[in-house]
């Protein structure tokens, strides 16, 4: 068996590495480089009910380790993405999980109903996270009451397991997390991006036209660490850990917070070929590490107390 | 399109701020469109973090090597002017989509218009046109005489004219009073420079064919991440659109709102 497989609800992993939504479309582009069959999953780009065209541009502006964007969800929109993209993507062996978005509780729960009937769709994300559009995203993900009803109603119309996207965006993420949880959620994802901005020296306006953006990269893996590491001792839920993974060194520092699989995103967009790289160098070094099986690796950090029945399992 | 460490020939700083890298690299067997653009990591750390695209100015098959040029400006180009020969850098590429030299027809009249660091992407056109039998006239806008590079090398291709905002070199103004001043008429316009420039050759009706190379800040550079996209000229405010790095960044005009 290899040292990389991984069960998660809804999922069968052949390893525990995927690209992140939002910063690898649905796959087309990527293909052109590599065989995406080596990917663990495929967490493809928000969904939406309607097209979305986004925001206007810059869109993204570069700060020291890190990016901010504020793309703005653009997508082809729900029907697209059904009939065109995620059929694209049977031709490779590789479970997709879904980012499900919206402006409206009705527009999420359409979409989830839909895109988790697609066969290869194997879970949901739910976007309650995104900073950068005026109505939804991160309205959800801020309010416990509301992150945890809409998981229970998103939770009744989906066909496959549901994953929480949590904002970072938040004093106690802890309390969201239990809030979603209670809501029914099968996983959670995190982080999200930090809402920050920069501001152009010449014009002394903002340099995205949003004015703010969603801060990533690896300037933000130690605020995803210590969140995953709070988070993963207080819930039962698995978590798939993102925020600024370059290396498979960085993989397993997020499985010792407590991540169970991980999401690399800005990364790609650096070196395309960020994902089979990493899952190519896991093993080796789980061997120097004296690691028989990556799941080993999950919540290593954590005191002896803190360890949760999720992961003793 | 590949990533490949391609080997530093030469580096040289060619007019104020304005540098001529040319690298080696199997990648120039994959060049064939002029006004493609490669995706350049210039440092190995976390600042910058993402790639900077730049315009491919000339392809040499012969001898495995291309060349860009690039304003040093910001803290990556400016650590890409530090690279000597025998550095690599690590580069993606060749990407987008470039101008078409097969819609134009051997003794037809080419007018390229480039401004600033818009220029370089003209260079490879103009050389595959004359290659082809097209004339090449060329108009090529600068700030002011220090910033002015390639005159000699279009001059050697076809009539080449400059011009200066400030008039301290050729003609004082921009590309656009040269084309009307000396009634310049072309089959075709090629033109690649700042979105102002782009815009009044849009209104302009200089050429019955015109096609543009537009900019924007890109994260991917693949048609990816959604950062670098425009709206359709027929639908401005629509859900249609383009993404410069994957379906242009050369558009034929009228195709996409600049």
């Amino acid at each position: 068996m290899s040292s990389l497989s991984i069960e998660l609800p809804g999922l069968s992993l052949k390893n525990p590495v995927m690209p992140a939504s939002g910063c690898f479309g649905f796959g087309k582009e990527y293909s052109q480089l590599f065989d995406l069959n080596v990917l663990g999953s495929i967490m493809v780009k928000a969904t939406t009910p309607e097209p979305r065209f986004g925001n206007a541009t810059p869109r993204v502006a570069e700060t020291p380790g890190g990016m901010l964007n504020a793309i703005g969800l653009q997508n082809p929109g729900l029907e697209k993405v059904v009939t065109e993209e995620l059929p694209w993507l049977e031709k490779f062996n590789v479970p997709i999980i879904a980012n499900v978005a919206g402006s409206t509780e009705e527009d999420y729960i359409r979409v989830a109903e839909r895109i988790s009937k697609a066969p290869n769709v194997h879970a949901l994300e739910l976007n309650i996270s995104c900073p950068n559009v005026k109505t939804g995203g991160i309205a959800f993900g801020t309010d416990p009451e509301m992150a945890k009803e809409l998981t229970e109603k998103v939770k009744a119309v989906s066909e496959v397991p549901v994953y929480v996207k949590l904002s970072p965006n938040v004093t106690d993420i802890v309390k969201i997390a239990k809030a979603v949880e209670a809501g029914g959620a099968d996983g959670l994802t995190m982080i999200n991006t930090l809402v920050g901005m920069r501001i152009d020296l010449q014009s002394a306006k903002p340099i995205l036209s949003n004015r703010t953006g969603g801060l990533s990269g690896a300037a933000i893996k130690p605020v995803a660490l210590r969140m995953i590491y709070e988070v993963s001792q207080q819930v039962d839920l698995p978590i798939i850990g993102m925020g600024g993974i370059q290396s498979a060194e960085d993989v397993i520092e997020f499985f010792y917070a407590g991540a169970s699989a991980v999401a690399v995103g800005t990364q790609n967009f650096v070196d395309p070929f960020a994902c089979p790289t990493i899952i190519e160098e896991l093993p080796e070094l789980l061997t120097k590490l004296g690691v028989s099986h990556i799941s080993e690796c999950t919540g290593r950090s954590w005191g002896k107390h803190e360890q949760l029945a999720y992961h003793r399992a | 399109m590949r990533k490949e460490l391609c080997e530093v020939v030469s580096n040289l700083c060619i007019a104020d701020s304005i540098y001529e890298l040319t690298l080696s690299g199997a990648m120039v067997n994959e060049m064939n469109e002029p006004g493609q653009f490669v995706h350049v990591k210039v440092s190995n750390g976390l600042d910058p973090m993402l790639r900077r695209p730049i315009s491919i100015s000339s392809i040499n098959k012969e001898e495995d090597k291309f060349t860009i040029i690039y304003r040093k400006q910001g803290r990556g180009t400016s650590l890409l002017a530090e690279k000597r020969p025998g550095e690599m850098v690590d580069i993606l590429g060749p990407l987008g989509n470039g101008f078409p030299v097969e819609v134009v027809a051997p003794k037809e009249t080419a007018i390229l218009v480039g401004g600033g660091i818009g220029v370089p992407p003209l260079y490879e056109l103009a050389k595959q046109l004359v290659n082809k039998g097209v004339k090449v006239i060329s108009i090529l806008g600068f700030q002011d005489e220090s910033a002015v590079f390639y005159e000699s090398k279009f001059s050697e291709l076809g009539e080449t004219y400059i011009a200066t905002v400030d008039g301290s070199y050729g003609t004082k103004g921009f590309v656009t009073d040269v084309i009307t001043g000396k009634r310049l008429n072309g089959d075709i316009l090629y033109s690649c420079g700042p979105t102002p420039m782009l815009r009044a050759l849009e209104a302009g009706s200089y050429a019955p064919r015109v096609y543009l190379s537009l900019e924007e800040r890109m994260g991917c550079g693949i048609g990816a991440c959604f950062a670098c996209v425009c709206h359709v000229k027929d639908d401005p405010n629509g859900h249609a659109y383009k993404k410069v790095c994957s379906d242009g960044p050369v558009f034929r005009v009228g195709e996409v709102a600049i």
